[in-house]
């Protein structure tokens, strides 16, 4: 509508504090980052191990699911202010996929 | 009266509608198609009772009673109880929340086009050699050996109009999320809104399945895949799963909005605050989710297996929870309120005992082992109907009494309405009660005629008298309608007298942006609370009055859908071997693709309505006599 554009400058706290969030915000990224490459050594271990499927496939699709909440998280910045709502209806279209595939799995396919 | 009122001429209004991105005007084109396709729906109806009145008739062939059944299920679904209902969401969730418009006016009208289409296509049917004849679930055995180009009209129909529906439900989410005036909270929105909010939601998560199945029967049928043949190594029962992961979600996308209609009109006709706010829309919430927790109830007889029929059961059951929450709820609203029996009240009050009749049917049948008696027989079609026309027909009446003055500034007749309501839901409970009866004598749903020694003759003609009420109850609201549109008394902001939220604190109807100031939201019912501290202009401002920014009308939304209209046609005909159908797809595309080309590349800025206009405007109410 006709609101004004109002110039805004920061002070020197603002600054220091918007400093401090992201040298935090990088420290998690790293931190992130190298879970991620852990778990998919985990992975790849795990395969060339030569355990039994039983026990690999369910040991990737959870791997899989935290590669996906921590790249949801650290990197797509779905923790930031204001990210709620967009959470809320990913995670439930995320379930209602999961029950589906589940059923599908379970009751069709088995 | 607002500036866009001037006198224009007939040809010069219906352009208006058909370009306009207006959510009020988009609202009224969903009310007329979908009274439209409401009616086709009724007469379709009143062939199958005709057909059924008495035992051995023949007022129907097999064949054709296949077709009646099965676009009447259709129609009555997804082009008249959808379109309807979004067409109240259109007209009031914006008013409600304090926003000018939806979020995006222009995908608002395509949603509308797209559903228009997609219903015309499915109606050309009966012209083009034959409707849809394998029910309005279309199971895919049945509907891939159907000889007639009838499923093709089904599957393509459905497949433009849902994408109309899943357009308008992602408009509405995004609207309610980010078009809330000042102070208005997720828990101060009015229960319509939220209801709103989650029946967009399940639009969302539901009709991709929905989507999907219909895209595999299409190329099932037309372009030669086998997802469904089992002969060929597909599926069938995977329609059922998909259509059902689609279908469950998909009546309650229905009913939550009649939740919402209802929980207004006890609130302003028991002049009371609603009781348990927070418990309704948790309530609200819950059932959204536990919708797509129990599609599987639909086909306990299928097979699945003793512990998929339990999970499915007990999950069924566990839904009752959260209505019957909602219905004491109510209850409690009504209870020590000064209640008025206008005539929305009536559809309310009346709408609390059907609908309890219709979940209780709903819980018997969560019971697998007692499903297992019921499927297929008339106990099944009774349920849904108690819980469809009970709950959400009902609703639909309702809001066409309650909003008529908002949307049309001119109140329908009391006294008509009332008429209408006694003959419509005695007549409904006539038609639809001894139905159950029916089924548990072991009359299976869907057959065409009956044997005069099975014993069925007295109930299904006491059902078939029933219909005519309804019929009559219809008429007389078209009667209604005519007249009050003749008599065309003008109404003033809060025509019931009562109104608590900020649809009434504007003119009837409302201008066409609306709000001149975003209001400032203070609480729950906020026209309520304004009116209570004694203010005069029922609501105070946010913001000061500046220009406001509009969207331009627009034609490409009608091209766009006509574009895969046209497509469908080249489509459907294609197993035919006919020269001309690739041709016809191609051109139906490109008239959508180079229309939605055309809107990428040619900026729209809309327009200004000036400080000075608005001032005018308001003057120019205030001296219209308000």
């Amino acid at each position: 509508m006709a609101h004004d554009v109002h110039d805004y400058v920061r002070t020197k706290e603002e600054y220091e504090y918007v400093r401090r969030q992201r040298a935090q915000e990088m420290r998690h990224m790293l931190t992130s980052f190298a879970m991620m490459i852990f778990l998919t050594l985990i992975a790849f271990t795990a395969v060339a191990a030569g355990f039994s499927t039983y026990l690999i496939v369910p040991i990737i699709l959870l791997l899989a699911a935290i590669q996906v909440v921590l790249q949801l998280y650290h990197f797509m910045h779905l923790s930031n202010k204001g990210s709620g709502t967009i959470a809320f209806f990913m995670f439930s279209g995320m379930f209602v996929a999961f029950i589906v595939i589940l059923t599908f799995v379970t009751i069709i396919w088995w | 009266m607002s500036s866009n009122a001037q006198k224009s001429g007939f040809g010069a209004t219906v352009w208006d509608y058909i370009t306009s991105v207006d959510h009020k005007k988009i609202a009224i084109l969903y009310l007329m198609s979908g009274g439209l396709f409401f009616l086709i729906g009724g007469i379709e109806a009143m062939m199958i009772r005709i057909q059924l009145m008495k035992a051995g008739n023949d007022f129907l062939s097999a064949g054709t009673y296949n077709e009646v059944m099965t676009m009447h299920g259709t129609t009555m679904i997804f082009l008249a109880a959808m379109p309807l209902l979004l067409g109240f969401m259109n007209a009031i969730m914006p008013l409600q929340i304090g926003a000018r418009d939806v979020a995006f006016p222009f995908l608002n009208s395509l949603g509308f086009w797209l559903f228009f289409f997609g219903g015309i296509f499915l109606n050309l049917s009966w012209f083009l050699g034959g409707a849809p004849d394998a029910g309005w679930t279309n199971y895919a055995s049945l509907a891939l050996a159907s000889e007639s180009h009838g499923i093709d009209f089904y599957a393509l129909g459905l497949t433009i109009s849902g994408f109309g529906t899943l357009i308008s439900g992602i408009n509405f989410l995004v609207t309610i999320i980010n078009m809330r005036a000042p102070g208005m909270t997720y828990m101060r929105m009015p229960l319509f809104t939220w209801t709103t909010f989650v029946a967009s939601a399940l639009i969302l998560l539901a009709f991709p399945p929905l989507t999907i199945a219909i895209f595999f029967m299409v190329f099932d049928r037309l372009f030669g895949s086998h997802f469904f043949d089992v002969a060929a190594g597909g599926n069938t029962i995977i329609w059922e799963h998909l259509f059902w992961i689609f279908g469950h979600p998909e009546v309650y996308i229905l009913i939550l909005p009649a939740f919402g209609i209802f929980s207004e009109i006890f609130a302003i006709f028991s002049r009371k605050r609603l009781f348990g706010y927070t418990a309704l829309v948790f309530a609200t919430i819950l059932i959204g989710f536990y919708g797509f927790m129990v599609w599987a109830h639909h086909m306990f007889t299928v097979g699945l297996g003793p512990t998929a029929n339990a999970i499915f059961a007990l999950a069924t059951m566990i839904i009752a929870v959260p209505t019957g929450v909602k219905i004491f709820n109510w209850l409690l609203t009504i209870w020590g309120g000064s209640v008025s029996f206008a005539t929305p009240m009536l559809y309310a009050v009346g709408f609390i005992p059907s609908f309890v009749a219709g979940g209780v049917t709903g819980v018997m049948q969560a019971m697998a082992p007692l499903d297992y008696q019921l499927h297929d027989s008339y106990f099944i079609v009774a349920h849904f109907h108690y819980v469809i026309v009970g709950g959400v027909v009902l609703a639909i009446f309702a809001a066409t009494h309650l909003y008529w003055p908002k949307m049309f500034g001119t109140m329908l007749s009391e006294k008509l309405g009332k008429v209408t309501f006694w003959l419509f839901f005695i007549g409904f409970h006539l038609t639809f009660f001894i139905q159950h009866f029916l089924g548990l004598m072991g009359m299976p749903r869907r057959v065409y005629t009956f044997g005069a020694d099975q014993g069925w003759d007295l109930f299904n003609a006491i059902s078939s008298a029933g219909a005519v009420f309804m019929a009559l109850g219809v008429i007389i609201m078209l009667v209604n309608v005519v007249l009050t549109t003749v008599k065309n008394e003008r109404v003033g902001n809060d025509p019931w007298g009562d109104g608590r939220t900020l649809e009434w604190a504007i003119p009837s109807p409302p201008p066409f942006y609306n709000f001149a100031q975003t209001p400032l939201v203070r609480g729950l019912d906020t026209y309520w609370i304004e009116k209570m501290e004694g203010n005069k202009e029922g609501m105070i401002y946010a913001e000061p009055l500046g220009d406001i920014h509009m969207p331009n009308n627009s034609f490409l939304p009608v091209v766009m859908s006509f574009g895969l209209f046209v497509a469908s046609f080249g489509a459907l005909y294609h197993p035919d071997d006919l020269p001309w159908t690739i041709p016809v797809i191609v051109l139906g595309l490109l008239i959508t693709f180079g229309s939605m080309l055309l809107r990428s590349l040619k900026d729209d800025l809309g327009f200004h309505i000036h400080k000075e206009d608005l001032i005018k405007d308001r003057e120019g109410v205030k001296t219209d006599g308000h």
